[in-house]
């Protein structure tokens, strides 16, 4: 008997449309799911139950009327808590946005999925304010790693990872400022998507640094994250920086597979400072791919420290009168961090938008001899819940600062990046960035899927 | 850029939480002084960067190089 909370997305949507199995069903089950696993996962903090099973009694009563569903039916999916949901307070992940009035109205993101089928399962963990890259939380616990539940998730997005690697939902939204989907994503051994800038809209999002701020999927398969990206797609009043993404749907696209595309391993930067795990990663993605060429992506480790300090100043910019009239109810970890950003000169800031404009076109310049890029999505596999620091090539690093070096340089210029899990022989797994020029999510989710019918880059439920 | 000098990061926190009004106590300050000796650590990358005087940042970034009109 087939067990919905371990299949896809699009297997569960295909069964409901073929009358296999009731959207309901499908529902309790993963409630099921959530109820047994999430008092020690901490994935889910708010479960939106009544809502999804009358929302899967209409997809069911639709289907006995021998209506055509929309794509995504009967799919249960989950968000950070970042996402407004109505009738709750969103908590981006803190205290004090608790006590904010509840939402009138849900994010974009949520309203497209329902009309495209799918079903709002609840909010999940995430870091607070998502200033973090371990899924660690002051407020609502620790999201704790499925695969082994003495690791973090990583982070911002832990909730997200782990509600997915848990089976307590096929599909998750996170958000990705510095690294929040991509870090997750490799914490949990999860295909995750984060789009273009500005592709997909964050309207009725909270933001972190709004001249960064992505969202995106994570999923257990790249089919999923293409279906839901698709849902999502198109302009958005409430979003000023979205354009509406690709003009055609990726979903179609990603069994076109990899003919054509020059494929190259990110050098320098991306090989310094990653594990001898996450370096063997990229080497069995990039034997797969036949990629044998190095590429250099200019000046990155400048783009790193100018997309933390942008990082430092624009979160301190939003939460100034916060941290002045609430001081007791930040995390202290963030709490600092975002003290410190207060007090840096506005003419660094500037700067490093300046130098963000020189390094874009920099790297465009290098998508003109590539059109792929392959590099570690962090430099270590999931520490430990607690731990403060990891240690590579014989230097300490601290785990919360540096958990996303590698993904930083990427989302600064707002490229498109699937995450791609690699599982070694026993462990944890770790994730491998598939990176691509600005536009061409397409591509990136192409070779995703072609890594994916390999065998070479999979996910499945923990335990 | 920064001093090559580094500064005493607590007195220049404590300095400027006064002059800003922002809420840095004695037991928030060695936090608060390790992540802005951080960024002075991180900014020299960028600001030591030679530029063009006339290149701008864009209002709203646009990570396309010829965006495309959207569907």
């Amino acid at each position: 008997m087939t067990d919905w909370t371990h299949e896809s997305g699009a297997r569960i949507a295909a069964a409901v449309q073929a009358g296999d199995v009731t959207a309901r069903s499908v529902v309790e089950r993963h409630l099921d799911v959530i109820e047994a696993r999430n008092p020690l996962l901490k994935a889910f903090t708010d479960v939106t139950a009544g809502r999804a099973l009358a929302n899967a009694e209409r997809i069911d009563a639709r289907r006995r009327r021998g209506e055509a569903l929309p794509p995504l039916a009967g799919m249960p999916f989950a968000v950070k808590n970042l996402f407004d949901i109505a009738g709750l307070p969103t908590r981006a992940g803190s205290k004090i946005n608790r006590d904010r009035p509840s939402s009138e109205s849900d994010a974009t993101a949520i309203s497209r999925l329902e009309a495209a089928g799918a079903i709002l399962i609840g909010g999940v963990n995430m870091g607070e304010y998502a200033y973090d890259f371990t899924g660690r939380n002051a407020h609502d616990g620790h999201s704790r790693n499925p695969h082994d539940p003495e690791r973090m998730t990583g982070g911002s997005s832990g909730g997200s990872g782990g509600c997915v690697a848990a089976g307590m939902v096929p599909v998750a939204l996170g958000s990705d400022t510095n690294g929040s989907i991509r870090v997750p994503a490799s914490l949990c051994g999860l295909f995750g998507l984060k789009p273009t800038y500005g592709a997909l809209s964050r309207g009725g999002s909270f933001p972190f640094v709004t001249s960064l701020d992505h969202v995106g999927p994570l999923a257990r398969s790249v089919e999923d994250l293409a279906r839901v990206h698709d849902a999502m797609r198109g302009r958005d009043p409430r979003d000023p920086a979205c354009w509406g993404g690709p003009v055609e749907p990726l979903a179609p696209q990603i069994e076109t597979g990899i003919g054509g595309l020059r494929i190259a391993r990110a050098g320098g930067y991306f090989t310094r400072l990653a594990s001898p795990q996450a370096l063997e990663a990229v080497e069995t993605v990039a034997g797969a791919l036949g990629a044998f060429q190095v590429a250099e992506i200019p000046e990155a480790e400048r783009a790193r420290a100018a997309a933390f300090v942008m990082t430092m100043t624009e979160g301190a910019a939003l939460h100034q009168e916060r941290l002045r009239q609430r001081i007791a109810d930040f995390d202290p970890e963030v709490r600092d961090r975002l003290l410190a950003g207060a007090m840096l000169p506005g003419a660094w800031y500037h700067r490093a938008q300046v130098f963000r404009a020189w390094y874009k076109e920099a790297v465009a310049e290098l998508f003109r001899q590539v059109d792929v890029l392959i590099a570690p999505a962090t430099p270590v596999s999931a520490p430990l819940v607690d731990q403060r620091v990891f240690t590579v090539d014989g230097q300490d690093l601290p785990v919360r600062a540096n958990l996303g070096i590698f993904t930083q340089p990427i989302s600064f210029i707002g490229l498109p990046v699937a995450a791609v899990p690699v599982w070694p022989a026993e462990g944890m797994p770790i994730g491998v960035q598939v990176i691509a020029a600005a536009g061409r999510d397409d591509v990136v989710l192409r070779v995703a899927r072609h890594l994916e019918r390999a065998g070479v880059c999979t996910s499945r439920v923990a335990g | 850029m920064p001093a090559s000098d580094p500064p005493d990061f607590e007195a220049l926190a404590s300095a400027l939480a006064r002059a800003l009004a922002l809420p840095v106590t004695e037991e928030t300050l060695p936090g608060v002084a390790m992540n802005l000796a951080l960024a002075y650590r991180l900014a020299p990358a960028f600001l030591d960067f030679p530029l063009p005087d006339t290149l701008e940042p864009a209002a709203i970034f646009d990570p396309r190089a010829n965006p495309v009109a959207a569907p």
